[in-house]
């Protein structure tokens, strides 16, 4: 067994490195990020069908964002806060999928 | 001569119905690489054991043109046979009938086989090769599934239910499988998923083919749904025979006893272990220098590798091992392990099989990964099933036991009858290094060498707490022992508690943490 050692790599557990191998689904883990409350993405895969909102327009919180077909259901994006439209990414008829970033947003600088 | 004729009809008639799907579709299920469901079943059970029913069913359905179609058998064969001779309940479906699809008829031959198996409290194995419910019987076919669920979770723990998936198994078909104790694939033959690679396409735009999506790797991987990977499915027939050759019958017998054998493992036991706790060893080697034979049967092989779970034998009985396993993630405690030696300590617990702990593992991984996917409910889980089990339960701390792993090892405090210490263990509350760093933080701060003085501060905290004999002193282990005595001290233990009662306050039934 000592002969034919196979590559360890370090692990560390509560500041002790350890010298072990990492298993399939462990290198296949995502990495967390934190959430950006500016981007709109998609929740669900789907179709986009309606766009309400151009880049540079001010949007009240509540009001509709979005449209968009996911397993014949169709979902409205609204605004989650008053502020700006920077960027829309997608067009009518694109298909998106999961946690897709739709539209940027920009918070009002007041208050 | 009526007789005669009587007779030579039944004969006939016989032939007819064994011969399934007819011969192309027999070609064609044997140019996929798969044998057919009968000669699958002659190929599990003792030879000349296997005794079929209800050959002569047929569908019940009506629609779409139905009523015209013959399907031999529905799909399915049910029957009864022996493995070591002892009375086994077994059916398979036929993919060459309809494509092995279940309808009323198909589904009503398999609970019928269930219904006996219960009954007569023998194991029950189903082969699943099926494209899943037949749509043309409509409801019918989803009524057939809910009565099988229903039976596999009627006979839970009180009869071993093996599935063994050799063809598709998709849709509804797939929680059969799931509710039984122990699941085998065979590469490139076996598929499961809830929703297909065709219906994902359309639905989400994601292109998988199937084996990437439910093949046999994937389900022993990546899921945890497989608890036996094999490369053909003679193969996989082997692993069958060698399971049932370790469990009871039913939850009210034992294990079948074999004669003594001493382990074979090449290796001293004192030679396996590397003494810094740092470096990796293959906990296997330890199980196999402790077990009869050095004959250890492993369950979920490559699933939550981290943590190794699967059979031996100590002294002619049957033990269930659960071990950190050093060599995958340091040993660490996560929710897939959790997961994995919680639902075999509950099986053991449920037929009687013993459970040796071998424990060497630094705590839990870190990750928000793991926190958000829940290592707090999934992590509980050991505990419960630990807390929970009746049947002996020995532990032996090989090196280090920290923290929160340190109680969920199967730890004196959740009931273990005898723990043991080689006098490597370091049972602490963390390791050295996070320990010195919290205790004296302050000394390490205001020293004029930081890094000199840390090290000094693991030191000490080591030669005072990193060590066996601090829970020796509380009664927490029973003994420190050295490593060549571990096998006869498990011997020992198991012969003492050979007629163990542990009575628990009666319940309709406990709330794990599913």
């Amino acid at each position: 067994m000592e002969e034919n050692k196979p590559k360890y790599e370090v692990f560390i557990v509560n500041t002790a490195q350890y010298y072990t191998l990492h298993t399939k689904k462990y290198g296949m883990r995502k990495k967390w990020q934190p959430v950006d409350q500016n981007e709109v993405r998609s929740f669900i895969p789907g179709t986009i069908l309606e766009i309400y909102v151009k880049p540079g327009q001010d949007v009240a919180a509540g009001e509709n964002l979005i449209k968009y077909e996911a397993m014949k259901m169709q979902t409205i994006l609204e605004m989650p806060f008053t502020g700006k439209v920077k960027e829309v990414n997608v067009e009518v008829g694109d298909k998106v999928s999961k946690g897709q970033v739709l539209i940027l947003l920009e918070e009002e600088p007041v208050e | 001569m009526s007789l005669k004729r009587n007779i030579l009809d039944l004969r006939r008639r016989k032939k007819e119905a064994q011969q399934g799907g007819g011969e192309a579709a027999i070609g064609k299920q044997v140019a996929m690489g798969k044998k057919t469901a009968r000669e699958r079943i002659k190929a599990i059970l003792d030879e000349n054991s296997f005794h079929e029913y209800d050959l002569f069913v047929e569908h019940t359905g009506k629609d779409f043109d139905m009523e015209k179609k013959v399907l031999h058998g529905d799909g399915v064969i049910i029957g009864t046979g022996t493995m070591y001779s002892q009375p086994v309940c077994i059916y398979a479906q036929d993919f060459t009938v309809a494509g092995g699809s279940l309808g009323l008829m198909h589904a009503r031959k398999i609970t019928k086989i269930m219904d006996h198996a219960l009954k007569m409290r023998v194991p029950i194995i189903g082969i699943n090769d099926s494209g899943g419910a037949r749509i043309q019987e409509g409801v019918n076919s989803l009524a057939g599934y809910g009565e099988i669920f229903y039976r596999n979770t009627e006979a839970s723990g009180v009869i071993p239910q093996l599935s063994v998936i050799l063809g598709p198994c998709a849709g509804g078909a797939v929680y059969s499988p799931a509710l039984t104790d122990f699941v085998f694939v065979v590469e490139n033959i076996s598929k499961m998923f809830i929703t297909g690679p065709g219906v994902i396409k359309t639905v989400l735009g994601e292109e998988i083919s199937m084996e990437e999506l439910g093949g046999a790797l994937v389900h022993s991987e990546i899921t945890g749904n497989a608890h036996f990977y094999a490369l053909s499915e003679d193969e996989c027939f082997e692993q069958i025979k060698k399971l049932i050759s370790f469990i009871p019958w039913n939850n009210t017998q034992k294990a079948l006893r074999f004669p003594t054998q001493a382990p074979t493992f090449p290796v001293s036991i004192e030679d396996i272990v590397p003494s810094d706790p740092h470096y990796p060893y293959d906990i296997r080697d330890i199980i196999k220098a402790v077990s009869d034979s050095s004959d250890f049967f492993e369950i979920m092989e490559l699933f939550a590798r981290n943590i190794v779970i699967g059979f031996g034998r100590i002294a002619g009985n049957t033990v269930g091992f659960v071990a950190n396993q050093p060599m995958y993630l340091a040993g660490v405690l996560d929710c897939d392990s959790s997961d994995k030696a919680a639902r075999f300590i509950r099986y053991c617990d449920a037929f009687n099989i013993p459970i040796v702990t071998l424990e060497d593992m630094p705590g839990y991984l870190p990750g928000v990964d793991q926190e958000h996917a829940g290592v707090i409910r999934h992590g509980a889980k050991l505990l419960y099933a630990y807390s929970e089990a009746t049947v002996p339960k020995v532990t032996v701390i090989i090196r280090k036991a920290y923290g929160g792993g340190y109680i969920a090892m199967n730890s004196r405090h959740l009931g273990a009858d005898f723990v043991y210490a080689w006098p490597t263990a370091e049972i602490a509350v963390m390791g050295p290094e996070g320990a010195a760093n919290i205790v004296f933080r302050k000394e390490i701060d205001e020293a004029e060498n930081p890094a000199e003085m840390r090290k000094q501060k693991i030191q000490e905290y080591k030669d005072k707490f990193a060590n066996p004999f601090v829970a020796a002193s509380k009664g927490y282990i029973d003994e420190v022992i050295e490593p060549l005595e571990t096998r006869a001290r498990l011997i020992h233990s198991l012969e003492i508690s050979e007629n163990k009662v542990d009575k628990r306050p009666a319940k309709k039934h406990g709330i794990p943490p599913f």
